[in-house]
Formats: C-alpha cells, sequence, structure tokens
C-alpha cells in the first residue's frame, strides 16, 4: 500500500488542484474500475465506446476539477459525469446530454450495485496485502487456483482456504463497518 | 453503502469492479504530461505563425516532425483550438 492510497477522497483532490501528478495517478487508479464497471456492466457498452467514455470522463475530471464544490463528493461527481458520457453514447451523438439526475434511467439499476461494489473494494483495502491480492486476482480477474499458486508461489491446496479465510475478514470487516454506522445514528 | 454480505455476494461483488485495461489506466493517468505538452504546442503555435500553418495544413505529421508525439485527445483538443482560433 501507497502513502497516496491512504489518503481521503478529499486530500486527494487538493493534491491533485495543486498540480500533484502522482496524486492524479492515484485517482484514476482509485476510480478506473468504477469508471469502466459503469461503462460496461451499468451502461453496457461496447469496449470502443467505453474506451471512449473512459478517457473522457477522466479528461474533463481533470479539466474540470475546480469546479468540483465539495472535495468529498468526488465519487458522485465522477459517476455522474460517467452517466452522462454514457448516455451521449449511447445517443450516439457527440453532444452532451442536459443535466438532469432524474433522466438517466438507463443503468440506474446497476448503479447502487457498483456503488455497493466500490464500498466493498474500499473495505478490501483494510486487509493485509496478501488477502488484497488473492481475493483480486480470484474474483476481479478470474484467474484459477493453479495461476493464483504459480504467480504468488503458494501451494495450490491452500487457494480456496486463504480466499475463504480472507473473505471472512472482509465480511467482518464490513460488519464492522454497519455497527460503526448503526451505532452512529442511535 | 453498508449491509450484510454473505461471503457469495462479496464474491459477486468484488466480480463487478473488474480492472480497467491497462493501456486506458496509463493513458488517464498521463494527462497531466499530455496537458503540459498541449500548452507548450499551443504557447508556441501562437508565437510562431509558420508552426501554426503546419499545425493546420496537417496536424499529425507537424506535431510528429517536431518531435511531440500526443495522445489522440491531445491532437483532437488541439484541432478544435486552432479552429476556433
Amino acid at each position: 500500500m501507497n502513502q497516496l492510497s491512504t489518503l481521503t477522497d478529499a486530500e486527494l483532490v487538493q493534491r491533485c488542484r495543486a498540480g500533484d501528478s502522482d496524486a492524479w495517478g492515484e485517482l484514476v487508479e482509485r476510480y478506473s474500475r468504477y469508471v469502466y464497471a459503469i461503462c460496461v456492466r451499468g451502461f453496457r457498452l461496447s469496449e470502443e465506446d467505453a474506451d471512449d467514455v473512459f478517457q473522457d470522463v477522466f479528461t474533463r475530471a481533470f479539466m474540470r476539477l475546480e469546479t468540483l464544490r465539495d472535495d468529498s463528493a468526488l465519487r458522485p461527481w465522477i459517476a455522474q459525469l460517467t452517466r452522462r458520457r454514457c448516455l451521449d453514447a449511447i445517443s450516439g451523438g457527440g453532444r452532451e446530454q442536459p443535466i438532469d439526475e432524474t433522466s438517466t434511467e438507463v443503468g440506474t439499476a446497476g448503479m447502487e450495485e457498483i456503488d455497493e461494489a466500490f464500498a466493498v473494494r474500499e473495505a478490501i483495502a483494510t486487509l493485509s496485502d496478501a488477502c488484497q491480492e488473492i481475493l483480486d486476482r480470484f474474483f476481479a480477474q478470474d484467474q484459477s487456483y493453479r495461476t493464483i499458486s504459480d504467480e504468488l508461489d503458494i501451494p495450490a491446496g491452500t487457494i480456496a482456504s486463504r480466499i475463504a479465510r480472507c473473505l471472512r475478514k472482509l465480511r467482518d470487516e464490513l460488519e464492522g463497518r454497519n455497527d460503526a454506522s448503526e451505532g452512529s445514528r442511535d | 453503502m453498508t449491509r450484510s454480505h454473505d461471503e457469495e455476494r462479496l464474491g459477486e461483488l468484488l466480480r463487478l469492479l473488474r480492472p480497467a485495461p491497462e493501456a486506458w489506466v496509463r493513458a488517464a493517468q498521463e494527462l497531466p504530461f499530455a496537458r503540459r505538452t498541449f500548452d507548450e504546442i499551443v504557447a508556441r503555435a501562437e508565437a510562431d505563425l509558420e508552426f501554426r500553418a503546419a499545425l493546420i495544413a496537417d496536424l499529425e505529421a507537424a506535431l510528429q516532425q517536431q518531435g511531440y508525439e500526443p495522445g489522440r485527445r491531445v491532437v483532437d483538443e488541439l484541432r478544435k483550438r486552432l479552429t476556433e482560433s
């Protein structure tokens, strides 16, 4: 885990505004899967359209970071930029859709799930590097036990139990967050 | 965004956020450098009319001749900027 990955979104945005290109690299890293998922899972864009939208979203985010009013609202801002560009791509025009949060019916059903997945990914960052690595390789990268075993140099027979153990830790982490948020509402 | 998760559900959610293609991520991460190149080209085009004319005539060729290798989006942006000015 690098030092930038521990920054909050607001801190990251502030560093990007100050011209820190490493911070920008981390921002892209943090949100690349999210934007990609909205494009290809939420809106089912082709890879070609998704590539265009992906680059355009980050270009706009980079150029317009100054206009973000609440630095901690980076995720909804990026989600909104991405949804709008996906709608543009679907309508087939280069023109921007009017800003209307209620008009994003396409893909809305998937957005809640993608946001949930993003929260799970944030929770993963609190696990050990070994757990992060094995969960990501198995679930997000579809690697087989054999590939994981070869690349991480761990016995293939222990992969399933390691995955199960890491998932339990992840669940505990998320339940801890649930308890904390429920406690804070009491 | 917190709710109870069984391990199967966690697996489904983890599968949802697959890595974007590396080249896409790299291109987006290089935007600050692309931006600097862009600003440099625009400033030079404003100061050097011959360079500006060459850019308008054949943008890609003029950029390559001058040793610039900007990505497609910078080229598109530059073309827009040159035709607007």
